[in-house]
């Protein structure tokens, strides 16, 4: 038998038949929902009096639309109301279970997913939104899904898919202190760009990638949608088995002993090829902000704006004229000599335990500046936020001048009341600098959780390591 | 879904690579529970000097006269041209929705973002991968005084352009048959309703902790 990548042994795992070109048909074992691409295609399975194949494998919450605010209140904005209230009453027609706005368990849903052990090694999941890749990290298939596909996973629990090429990033070495899971996914996508990925499925390897929490390998496989990737994985470990140990839906007693068994298969065999291998040194990493409109746009905190009459490739030039503009900033100018106006922690990609508690590190004891016209800390699920209620963390950030609200994408989206007015500039720990991301004519610079923070505190970006 | 066969339209030029899916429909319209009626905020950003709001009338909203849609040569235009890793970034259909809303059938590109690829062919939206320098030479073509006709034949996989050259395009077959007939991929995938129960049997022995 010949050695085999962890994708492939996780696509012939659940591939159901291939067609003579290729196309596989391939079982889907866990299915995401939220509120925004969902309400079509439950119509759409209404219209053809289709029932879901599996409700059970379904888990469906609120997210993108939800007040961060008082949720007593209510949601304010009607049409997203009726949007909540449509997940709802399609989860009710067709017996699927649902974290309701006031649930606890309710949040960002690729938060939420894992935190409840939804999401196990081996399983394939998918979800109408590209950020599905976050699951990934648990040695899983996730990849992001449009509507049409969501309803066809309704009515089938299967997907028409062809197989991805493969390639692996291998990180080796260690990483500097203060440099963290966001700044090595950033620094892949400045390295390999925005379409570097594309009919690709990634696999991370190496030190830096083993060393890193379970939060972190989901910061990276979240980002992996940013590559252009189909889905991010990382194979199987200690870290992985003691995470998914214990959670509400995770396998006990015999099941678990033989699920941990068949789980430590899940890794790449020696010896197994790839389409294409990447290697990186973790040393060389330094905290990164992105100065433009792609993520791609990444440089070093230490760094400068980059200059368009460097660049040889027109086509580009063009495109970081265009940023640089859209930005309100000047070539050359040292990215720590950057003011910003708001700040944003939270969201699927920084919104766990984990990137609140570093965050906390640098606020504790110290003020948001007082230039800053908003500092949002935004847990990425109830769960989360009651754990950093817990731990005291709402009380440092409060302190030190930050906003807490309740969870959900928030100002990763903008599709809520958190916004970006025209022209303000966001530090946000969350995977997209579009315009208008964040809001129209918003600026967007992407970082980690401490960057952001650090960002508060001095008004400008500074160098987390300095603290 | 209606067949997709043979097309012809006008060639619009979108200068520009990365155009990610907030930017082909921004996510205010997302709230909507429908999949028509999108059209009109297709770019809603660019498009529009104003704010755009789903419940605001388009009729009346100040136009970006810079914007390419907004130039009389392309106010028809069914063909978008663009540039590299079209349709970036949100998994959102409702950007597919609205380029169809709007009236646009094929999309060429030297590439196509994954998901968003996809979910053309789910909408009946053909996207056409094509090389960088034929890319060039169509943009040429594009920005000409008068406007661009270009037909399309999927059967035999070819675009013809109005001096009558004719660039052959690559596309999967199974996607090809599925546009040609105008096929619902669910009622093909449930004929095979009797695998999928038995590989789920199977996977109900091999690994029972998923269900
Ligand atoms: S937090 Fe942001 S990226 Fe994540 S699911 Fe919500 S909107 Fe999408």
């Amino acid at each position: 038998m010949s050695a085999k990548t962890l994708y492939d042994k996780l696509w012939e795992d659940h591939l159901v038949r291939t067609d003579d070109d290729g196309t596989g048909l391939l079982y889907i074992d866990r299915h995401l929902v939220h509120e925004v691409t969902s309400p079509q295609a439950f119509e759409g399975l209404r219209m053809a009096k289709r029932k879901p194949w599996r409700a059970d494998a379904v888990i469906a919450t609120p997210d993108h639309n939800v007040p961060t605010t008082d949720r007593a209140l209510g949601i304010a904005d009607p049409v997203a109301k009726v949007q909540v209230e449509t997940l709802d009453r399609n989860c009710v027609e067709f017996g699927i279970t649902e974290f309701g706005m006031n649930d606890t368990r309710q949040g960002v849903v690729h938060v939420v997913g894992p935190e409840q052990g939804l999401i196990l090694p081996g399983m394939t999941v998918v979800c109408g939104d590209s950020h599905t890749s976050t699951h990934g990290a648990l040695g899983a298939l996730a990849f992001g899904i449009g509507t049409s596909e969501v309803e066809h996973v309704l009515a089938t629990q299967c997907l028409i898919q062809k197989k991805s090429k493969s390639m692996r990033i291998s990180i080796d070495g260690l990483l500097g202190a203060g440099v963290t899971a966001k700044d090595i996914v950033l620094a892949i996508i400045g390295e390999i760009g925005t379409a570097g990925g594309t009919g690709y499925v990634i696999e991370f390897a190496g030190d830096a990638i083993r060393a890193l929490s379970m939060e972190g390998r989901m910061t990276v496989c979240n980002m992996t949608i940013e590559a252009g990737a189909r889905a991010g994985i990382v194979a199987v470990d200690n870290t992985t088995i003691d995470y998914v140990r214990g959670r509400p839906h995770t396998p006990v007693g015999e099941a678990w002993e033989k699920a941990v068994r068949s789980w430590r298969n899940l890794h790449t065999d020696e010896g197994a090829v790839f389409d294409r291998e990447i290697q990186m040194d973790a040393a060389a990493i330094a905290p990164q902000v992105t100065w433009g409109t792609s993520p791609e746009m990444v440089v070093s905190v230490l760094g400068n704006v980059p200059d368009p009459a460097q660049e040889a490739d027109s086509t580009k030039a063009e495109g970081m004229r265009r940023a640089l503009d859209y930005m309100g900033l000047q070539a050359g100018t040292p990215i720590r000599e950057i003011p910003v106006d708001l700040v944003f922690i939270g969201s699927c990609t920084n919104g766990r335990i984990e990137d609140l508690r570093s965050a906390a590190t640098v606020a504790q004891g110290r003020k948001v500046s007082d230039k800053l016209v908003q500092a949002l800390v935004v847990p990425g699920s109830g769960l989360v936020k009651a754990q950093a209620e817990k731990e005291g963390l709402d009380k440092i950030f409060i302190e030190a001048g930050f906003e807490w609200r309740e969870p959900g994408c928030s100002m990763c989206l903008a599709m809520n009341a958190d916004q970006l007015k025209p022209g303000q500039r966001c530090a946000s720990t969350s995977n997209r600098n579009f315009e208008g991301r964040q809001g129209k004519d918003g600026r967007t610079h992407l970082v980690g959780p401490a960057m952001a923070a650090a960002a508060a505190i001095a008004g400008h970006f500074v160098d987390v390591r300095d603290l | 879904m209606e067949k997709f066969i043979k097309f012809s339209g006008i060639l619009a030029p979108l200068d520009r690579s990365n155009v990610d899916t907030d930017a082909i429909i921004p996510k205010q319209f997302l709230k909507s529970i429908k999949r028509s009626g999108f059209g009109p905020n297709l770019f809603d950003e660019w498009r529009y000097l104003d704010q755009g709001e789903p419940d605001k009338d388009c009729a009346g909203r100040p136009l970006n006269p810079s914007f390419v849609l907004n130039d009389a040569r392309y106010r028809s235009a069914s063909i978008l041209l663009t540039r590299a890793n079209f349709g970036c970034g949100s998994s959102r259909e409702h950007a597919p929705w609205a380029l169809a809303d709007y009236g646009f059938k094929v999309i060429i590109a030297p590439s196509f973002a994954d998901i968003f690829f996809n979910n053309c062919f789910k909408n009946g939206i053909l996207p056409i991968v094509l090389n960088e320098d034929t890319i060039d030479n169509l943009f040429v073509e594009a920005t000409r005084n008068e406007p661009v006709e270009l037909s399309v034949d999927l059967q035999s996989q070819q675009l013809v352009t109005p001096s009558g050259e004719t660039i052959h395009f690559d596309i999967d077959s199974f996607r090809k048959h599925c546009l040609l007939e105008g096929l619902d991929d669910i009622g093909l995938t449930l004929q095979h309703s009797n695998e999928i129960r038995a590989f789920e049997e199977r996977r109900r022995e091999t690994a029972p902790w998923v269900f």
